[in-house]
């Protein structure tokens, strides 16, 4: 085979990777009657399989987001107009990979989560935590070469619900990703190590594989840790893929 | 390109949550294509749940072939919009000529993986009739993916999550 038969072979198997399932047990499944939200939620029906020969070109292209959409600043959750976030202070990094391991660059990432006392800045959120005027609570980032994200935040509380008697969150970070197509859109929630509330809650237990439940929980990392500033943490994203070459920024049209 | 290292496994979904707006409703990402220029056109339309009653937590996103990209948190009646054009037919990836469609994901509390679906446009009929994908779906449930209306007065695309008339929606 020449170079150019085996680039073709890899192509074609990368985009087979796009479409190919998950591993059984990734991904919850919708109907997942333990949290509670998913009753009348979930679709009845099986969705619908399509000939991946017939699977749309457009689920292999994506929109691409250009530095103007992104400054510096908005991946410091924890300086507002005002002053300083009240809590412990955290550094959050990682690399956004397709499943062949390869870094996904340029490439939007968004967070949002509770304050240090486990409250959102959210008018639908009225629990009697409290509110910090100096934390707003979202941030977006673009990717680098090497695919790495980095935020600098403050470690979110936990904080109660209805799903069922003593209902706790454990405190999470709520990540969106966009890879480089359709196929790779993820939206997911980052958990810190060895929080005692995991037991309970049913949205991360919702993913049946113990494997895949441990990979939404990020890894204490002392190097990423800064003297005298903020504790460190990794968490990599894991996208399915890869797609093929964007398209042209036309994303916001 | 870089080196390939060890397949790393995938990370598992999560839901949105109830508090997606704070960061995924950016107003200025409703509009792909500004309103009243050459080509646009607008898609609204209601997300419900299996009672029929309104999603008011939910996230449309809507991609399309030609790069365009919207997306639209949901009000309190369930109620989302977008401005865009039309996309040009789009082929799969054999090469078959599709109907113009817009490529649909929603997000919502309660849902722990977004579902994905198809708007096609109800004045494409011909293109629609041959489309590959609508061919596969049985026939009583094919019009889930298709939007009423026009180009002038605006597309309506109804997304009902669960029950009567539920929306088709595809495993890609």
């Amino acid at each position: 085979m020449s170079d150019d038969d085996v680039r073709r072979a890899a192509i074609a198997s990368d985009e087979r990777d796009s479409f190919a399932p998950a591993p059984a047990g990734t991904h919850a499944p919708l109907d997942s009657p333990e949290y509670r939200s998913t009753a009348l939620r979930h679709p009845a029906h099986a969705p619908v399989r399509l000939d991946p020969a017939k699977a749309d070109a457009t689920e292999l292209a994506g929109p691409v987001f250009g530095d103007d959409a992104v400054t510096e600043a908005d991946a410091d959750l924890t300086r507002a107009a005002h002053g300083e976030a009240v809590g412990q202070r955290v550094i959050v990094t990682g690399r956004l990979l397709d499943s062949g391991g390869r870094p996904i660059p340029s490439s939007l990432v968004e967070v949002w989560q509770a304050n240090a006392s486990g409250r959102y800045a959210h008018q639908r959120d009225q629990w009697p935590g409290t509110l910090d005027p100096n934390f707003a609570g979202a941030g977006r980032a673009l990717t680098d070469d090497e695919g790495r994200y980095r935020f600098v935040t403050i470690r979110p509380g936990a904080y109660p619900w209805g799903n069922h008697h003593n209902a706790w969150r454990p405190a999470h970070i709520h990540f969106s990703v966009f890879g480089r197509s359709f196929t790779q859109r993820l939206v997911t929630q980052m958990y810190f190590p060895d929080d005692p509330l995991f037991f309970q809650d049913p949205i991360l237990n919702s993913i049946p594989d113990e494997a895949a439940r441990r990979r939404l929980v990020a890894r204490y990392d002392h190097d990423v840790t800064e003297p005298e500033w903020a504790l460190g943490y990794q968490f990599d994203v894991v996208v399915r893929g890869p797609g093929a070459t964007p398209l042209e920024d036309r994303a916001h049209g | 390109m870089a080196e390939a290292t060890d397949r790393p496994g995938l990370t598992p979904s999560q839901t949105v949550g109830p508090f997606l707006h704070l960061a995924l409703d950016v107003p200025g990402d409703r509009v792909a294509v500004e309103p009243g220029s050459d080509g646009s056109i607008v898609v609204r339309g209601r997300v419900t749940d299996g009672n029929g009653d309104p999603v008011p937590d939910g996230l449309v996103e809507t991609w399309q072939i030609d790069g365009r990209f919207a997306r639209c948190a949901t009000d309190a009646r369930g109620e989302w919009v977008v401005h865009t054009a039309k996309p040009p037919a789009a082929p799969t990836r054999d090469g078959t000529l599709q109907a113009p469609h817009l490529c649909v994901s929603v997000f919502a509390r309660g849902l722990l993986d977004r579902v994905v679906t198809r708007c096609y446009f109800d004045d494409e009929a011909d293109a629609n009739d041959v489309d590959p994908a609508l061919a596969a779906i049985v026939e009583d449930r094919r019009h889930t993916l298709v939007a009423g209306g026009s180009a002038v007065d605006g597309y309506r695309f109804d997304i009902r999550l669960q029950g009567d008339d539920e929306t088709v929606f595809f495993d890609i």
